[in-house]
């Protein structure tokens, strides 16, 4: 039988073998990987220069015919000292602060209770990712419904352990609860991600390594500290990246859950981002913005990501 | 060429012919969804039947109408030919060349100005502002007003357990007192063994609700934007004493008198707290009265509307609504926008719209002697119309709202600061605004 790799060949018309024929190895390989490099540099490296360009002039998207002046570093100046800025990122921070924690919390803790072989192990795992199959606009509002004092369950759970009334209390509404309710409703949704990620790596740590442990009478709980924490850590790890980044650019559910209030409360650095740029249409300042921002996330990610290596490496 | 290849080429050549006549024969007409939309598409087909024209719409709701239509615009797309659009945009619109400026077409056409209700002119159709530069034909009327539970008001034992309250009857209320003491008395009293509130208020924050509620009350309570023989300088207009005690009694009517949980409403939670019977007074625009006539719950008698009540000079004021229809510049068929415009501008079309229930500002509907008695909403909207005033309208009035959306906000909803330091920054906010712009 011949070669399937022959067959190709020959099939191939005799002139474009003839030209492919007079060509090195890494010519071919350029001619593959070129449409990918155009892509890359049409979508993510020009529109990031041009950005980086637009951040130094006051241009405003919808004046078109407006003259463009440039500006220097005046849009970082306004940024950087603008303290309703600064109330953003430190609004941000908290989200990310404890929406990771509680994630890798109770994700870790969940993957770690369902890495046991029990009956209906692998319906309770599909009905614990369901949350994250959901789409955020869909979240969003239901969970609006949910935290409603009148008639949403939230309330009523609370009052009927705590004996709060229900009416009393407004968990998107003033009071100081929306932080937390947003934090909430991002840790319903995207703590299965991180259990996942856990699970793979649980999975991922072999028998016999808990088998010699049990030979020299280590106790469940040094097992868990020597072994399990610092094999599974290079994923738990892998999943506070994914999962801060993300959240870093969060926007959608929480525009729909409050708009960015009460007030300022829950207005996250990319809801601000998206106002200015598209409804006050101040291009060179957003894009300046942006900019502080992708640097930002940039760098803290590249500091993360070497910490990572250096876990894995260990 | 081969006889194959010519039949293929005359064929694609008749395609694209047929389809270019269909676009010049077809009208997009861009509004936002809600009520009047409806009853437009529904006028409309007589303006189809008349010209030819296939009339398409496009309609947005509400919270995303400006971010959708403004960025369509912005972006130079030729989605929509009419556009029937905030009358905040006109300034940006105008300057920005996405209308197209209607003056010549009105004189050629004898479409008169003077035919409108005037404030709907100088809201919808000028700018600069009190200038006879016209960009769209006022469409749609619409002010801020109140709605009351009219068969409430009327029961003996709560106008008796009023008057063991107050001491005074219960009526209407004609003042923003009186406004909140009606609302305090009915938050929270059992009605027909439901617990029901005072008022509905706007609080939303996203896009303009919170503005628009608030400024509502603070025009009665002497707020003005800038110095009237200064323009711009607003220290001591937009932060006078008035205007801190207008704010303040906005809070303290969120305060006292809204449902739970009412920390982010506009316009469609209104709509819904009034039609279930939770609230006793409704603040929403006049687009809503008719939806509310015909309501098994609140219709048939059961609703009063009153006009914004004064504030404690005695000065009344109403926060503007409403559109006007506009040329969309970049269109491809001006001429089949044009003449749907002046189609709409007839007094036969105007009338025939107020009766599906579209607000028409065109005078010789508004100040015909019927018109009053019309409907039971009728003398209330015209009332509000002869009182309103708007926000800003600057090309830069979206960055002039967020601002107010996020003081007001904060203050109100969230209770940070005083009213005074809410508008202190907004001043900063603004002046800002306009620096950037070279008005300052």
């Amino acid at each position: 039988m011949a070669n399937p790799i022959d067959i190709a060949a020959q099939a191939t018309p005799p002139t474009i073998a003839r030209k492919v024929r007079g060509l090195s190895d890494r010519a071919i390989a350029w001619i593959f990987v070129a449409p990918t490099i155009f892509l890359l540099l049409a979508i993510n490296i020009f529109p990031l220069i041009w950005t980086i360009r637009l951040s130094f002039t006051n241009y405003a998207a919808n004046k078109p015919n407006a003259e463009v002046k440039w500006v220097g570093l005046r849009n970082y100046e306004r940024i950087l000292t603008d303290e309703d800025i600064w109330s953003h990122m430190t609004t941000t921070a908290h989200f990310l602060i404890w929406t990771i924690f509680f994630q890798v919390l109770i994700g870790f803790t969940l993957a770690w209770l369902i890495n046991r072989k029990f009956k209906g192990n692998d319906l309770l795992t599909t009905l614990i990712v369901l949350p994250m199959m959901l789409s955020p606009a869909v979240v969003g509002n239901f969970w609006t419904f949910l935290y409603q004092p009148q008639i949403g369950v939230v309330n009523y759970v609370v009052e009927f352990f705590t004996g709060i009334p229900a009416a009393s209390f407004s968990m998107l509404g003033p009071g100081g609860l929306a932080p937390w309710s947003i934090v909430i409703v991002d840790t319903w949704m995207w703590t299965p991600f991180v259990m996942l990620i856990c699970l793979a790596g649980l999975r991922s740590i072999p028998d016999y390594i808990y088998e010699a442990a049990e030979v020299d009478r280590a106790s469940k709980w040094r097992q868990f500290w020597t072994i399990t924490v610092p094999m599974v850590l290079p994923f738990l790890m892998l999943a506070v990246l994914f999962r801060g980044i993300e959240n870093f650019k969060m926007f959608d559910m929480v525009n729909l859950l409050t708009g960015g209030g009460p007030g300022s409360e829950t207005l996250l650095t990319s809801i601000d981002l998206k106002r200015e740029a598209f409804e006050k249409w101040r291009t060179g300042y957003s894009s300046a913005y942006a900019i502080i921002l992708f640097v930002t996330v940039f760098g803290l990610a590249s500091i993360y990501v070497k910490a990572l290596n250096k876990v894995k490496e260990r | 060429m081969s006889r194959k290849t010519l039949v293929a080429t005359a064929a694609l050549g008749l395609v694209w012919a047929a389809q270019a006549n269909a676009q010049a024969n077809e009208l997009t007409l861009c509004w936002a969804a809600w009520d009047p939309a409806n009853a437009l598409v529904e006028l409309s087909k007589d303006f189809e039947a008349q010209s030819g024209t296939k009339m398409n719409f496009e309609f947005v709701p509400w919270p995303n109408f400006a971010d959708r239509m403004l960025n369509e615009l912005n972006s130079g797309g030729q989605l929509c030919d009419l556009m029937i659009g905030d009358s905040q945009w006109i300034g940006g619109a105008a300057e920005n060349g996405w209308y197209l400026k209607l003056n010549d077409f009105f004189d050629a056409e004898g479409i008169s100005m003077d035919a409108f209700v005037p404030a709907t002119v100088t809201g919808y159709s000028e700018w600069p502002k009190n200038t006879p530069n016209y960009w769209s034909l006022p469409a749609f009327g619409d002010v801020v007003g109140w709605t009351y539970r009219k068969d409430w008001f009327e029961r003996p034992e709560i106008q008796a357990a009023f008057k063991e309250k107050t001491g005074r009857d219960l009526t209407p209320p004609a003042t923003m007192a009186e406004l909140k003491e009606v609302a305090e008395f009915f938050q929270g009293r059992d009605i027909d063994g439901k617990t029901v509130y005072g008022a509905s208020i706007y609080t939303e924050r996203g896009s303009e609700g919170i503005t628009m509620g608030a400024m509502d009350v603070l025009y009665s309570f002497g707020f003005k934007y800038d110095n009237p023989d200064k323009p711009y300088e607003m220290e001591g207009f937009v932060n006078s004493e008035g205007s801190v005690a207008g704010l303040e009694f906005y809070k303290s009517l969120y305060d006292c008198c809204v449902a739970p949980g009412t920390s982010n409403t506009y316009m469609g939670e209104g709509i819904d707290a009034y039609k279930s019977g939770q609230v006793a007074l409704q603040m929403n625009f006049a687009f809503t009265w008719p939806g509310f006539e015909v309501d098994p719950n609140v219709g048939g008698g059961k609703t009063g509307y009153l006009v914004n009540p004064a504030g404690p000079g005695g000065e009344r004021f109403a926060q503007l609504g409403g559109q006007g229809i506009s040329v969309v510049a970049n269109t491809d068929n001006m001429d089949g926008a044009l003449a749907y415009i002046k189609w709409f501008a007839q007094q036969d079309v105007q009338q025939k719209w107020w009766s599906m229930g579209g607000f028409s500002c065109l005078r010789a509907v508004v100040e015909d002697p019927a018109f009053a008695t019309s409907q039971p909403y009728a003398q209330t909207f015209l009332d509000s119309m002869a009182i309103v005033k708007d926000f800003w309208a600057e090309p830069s009035y979206a960055s002039l709202l967020q601002a107010s959306q996020a003081r007001f906000h904060d203050y109100v909803v969230a209770g940070n600061g005083t009213a005074k330091e809410a508008l202190d920054g907004l001043i900063a906010d603004w002046t800002e605004v306009f620096e950037d712009e070279g008005k300052l």
